[in-house]
């Protein structure tokens, strides 16, 4: 049977919603696997262990002021001895994981998968699972041994949360075990986002673009759109890049998480990090002039063109009404 | 500061259609069009930018065949010094771990202050970066999206969730991999590609490294592609078709009972 740990990350006291998905990745490993949470920190350690506890079949906690906040560079020094040879760590695919995660699977000499969207199952000490390249635009199988243990980075919200609540309740403090934890980074402080002169996450209506806008001059286009709709301009990532909006007007993992009734997405191809800011299960409209595009599979309502050409079109339509 | 950037050739996600081949056993490549990773691009600015401000050198690095020169020439032309290309038919194939150890032997050969990467390439793994500086015990900062010199340390910023920056402070030498945004890279014309067409690139294979052929190439393959396929995320959209007219007319209604006008 695989010895399965999983990292959860946590804020506020409250585990991250990834904490329930890695318990599912580690189920589709292996289906009786006693899954271990690994939850480290300084004040808020016992409360999210006590909360993971009721899911995971054993919690091992490391409390320690040098956690406080998880420095990647000071977990990973910490995880190096936490983790027993041969186990498998599941960590979630997030700015932490993707700090973490490479430099662990080196440490530990461990397989490193990144950015796993699907576990098919392990056959001897092979495991099969399934990763997107190429911005999501194709998937692939990819196999490898994990005999000497592995280092598995999940994508965020591509599982189902585990809400059996099995677990057994035992926490374990671990505290005691912690060694040097010394790093030449170190954390100093986070600065929040700045806060823009259109708040796109009140938007009931989002007129959305991304590279398919082609040129910064064609962001009038959208804005007229929007404004014969009643709807507020939002974006992309390479949009915010290319400095043509403002980091405020992003909408995406790194960017802003909105929550709109509905949701127009032009010339947007629909990376997971931009689809990951989209909740609340909006009226999708897909317009974009690849028909292949990533986006057309979540969209409710899909047209293929380009959107320089048929946004006008479309203004001129609505204002006739 | 002397920094070496490590670069990619990809096919061109904005101006390609990828699409799997009919075996599955790859993406279709035939008329891609190739560039550099849009990330590493980003990096090299930032390298330049840091050596224009405080001194040194700025060398760019590639893995992969004879073709992948073009990409140190096009970064070498943005305002490298010079360029390094790492090719071997026992280095295709590599995974990440492999390309992180061909790099490793790449800068134990040289000296360099600081080593930059792109936060991700055509494969969205992001693992390359993390993966050098734990093989050369080197501090790692990845998604890093601000970077200020101070002394013999970086402060540098990383773009973590909900478009919040985190400010860390980091020792060299150091490994950072560069998110998109960072800056703002250079446009490249014709003719700075020109003036750098002559200048010698050297050629590092398996005897100038001293790596071990078989951790790496398809021999140190630790993770294996099986196939290509099209990923299915959801039913798919009602795609609107017709003249643009019907298509407008079809969609003003949608948006209608939708509250998408007021």
């Amino acid at each position: 049977m695989a010895d399965i740990y999983a990292y959860i990350t946590h804020k506020n006291g409250v585990a991250d919603d990834s904490a329930l998905e890695l318990l599912t990745a580690a189920k589709k490993i292996d289906a009786g696997a006693a899954v271990t949470a690994i939850v480290t920190g300084a004040g808020d350690v016992d409360k999210v262990a006590a909360e993971v506890a009721a899911s995971y079949a054993k919690v091992f906690t490391y409390k320690n002021d040098a956690l406080a906040y998880p420095n990647a560079e000071v977990v990973r020094k910490l995880l190096i001895t936490a983790v027993p040879k041969g186990a498998i760590l599941l960590v979630p695919h997030d700015t932490f994981g993707m700090d973490l995660s490479p430099g662990l699977s080196i440490k530990l000499d461990a397989v490193f998968l990144s950015d796993v969207t699907d576990i098919e199952g392990v056959s001897g000490t092979t495991l099969k699972a399934i990763r997107q390249e190429y911005s999501g635009m194709v998937s692939t199988h990819v196999t490898c041994d994990i005999a000497g243990g592995a280092v598995v980075n999940v994508r965020p919200g591509a599982f189902p949360p585990d809400e059996s609540k099995s677990g057994s309740g035992a926490v374990e403090d671990k505290s005691g075990t912690i060694g040097d934890l010394s790093a030449k980074r170190k954390f100093l402080e986070v600065v929040e986002a700045e806060v823009g002169d259109v708040d796109i996450t009140k938007a009931d209506v989002l007129v959305s673009i991304g590279r398919g806008i082609e040129d910064q001059d064609n962001i009038e286009i959208a804005q007229e759109l929007a404004d014969a709709m009643g709807a507020v301009v939002s974006c992309s990532r390479p949009i915010v890049d290319a400095k043509w909006l403002e980091k405020s007007r992003q909408v995406g993992t790194s960017g802003q998480t909105v929550k709109p009734k509905v949701y127009l997405a032009c010339g947007i191809s629909g990376s997971f990090q931009h689809l990951g800011g989209i909740k609340g299960s909006p009226f999708i409209v897909a317009i974009n002039k690849n028909p292949k595009a990533p986006i057309f599979q979540v969209a409710d309502v899909g047209i293929e063109a380009n959107i320089v050409e048929f946004l006008p079109e479309l203004t001129e339509a609505i204002k006739e009404l | 500061m002397d920094i070496l950037v490590c670069v990619k050739r990809v096919p061109d996600t904005a101006e390609n259609e990828i699409e799997v081949n009919k075996s599955g056993s790859d993406i279709e490549r035939d008329d891609l069009v190739y560039s550099v990773n849009e990330w590493d691009n980003y990096a090299v600015e930032e390298a330049i930018q840091i050596r224009d401000n405080v001194g040194g050198t700025v060398t760019v690095v590639t893995i992969g065949d004879d073709e992948s020169e073009e990409v140190l020439r096009r970064e070498m032309a943005m305002g490298a010094d010079s360029g390094i290309l790492v090719s071997d038919k026992a280095f295709e194939g590599s995974d990440g771990k492999g390309i992180a150890t061909l790099l490793k032997a790449v800068v134990e050969k040289g000296k360099y202050d600081l080593i930059l990467t792109g936060a991700q390439a055509d494969d969205g793994a992001g693992q390359v970066g993390g993966m050098l500086a734990a093989m050369l015990d080197y501090p790692y900062a990845s998604l890093v999206n601000k970077v200020e010199v101070k002394g013999d340390a970086l402060t540098v910023g990383r773009e973590i969730e909900g478009g919040n920056q985190e400010m860390n402070e980091i020792s060299l030498p150091c490994v950072l991999s560069i998110q998109t945004g960072i800056n703002e890279p250079r446009y490249v014309g014709i003719r700075g590609i020109r003036k750098v067409a002559s200048v010698e690139i050297p050629t590092y294979g398996p005897g100038d490294l001293g790596v071990d052929a078989s951790l790496v190439g398809t021999a140190g393959e630790k993770v294996k592609r099986l196939d290509y396929f099209v990923p299915v995320l959801g039913e798919g959209a009602e795609m609107l078709e017709g003249s643009t007219e019907d298509i407008i007319a079809k969609l003003i209604e949608y948006l209608k009972a939708k509250g998408g006008l007021k």
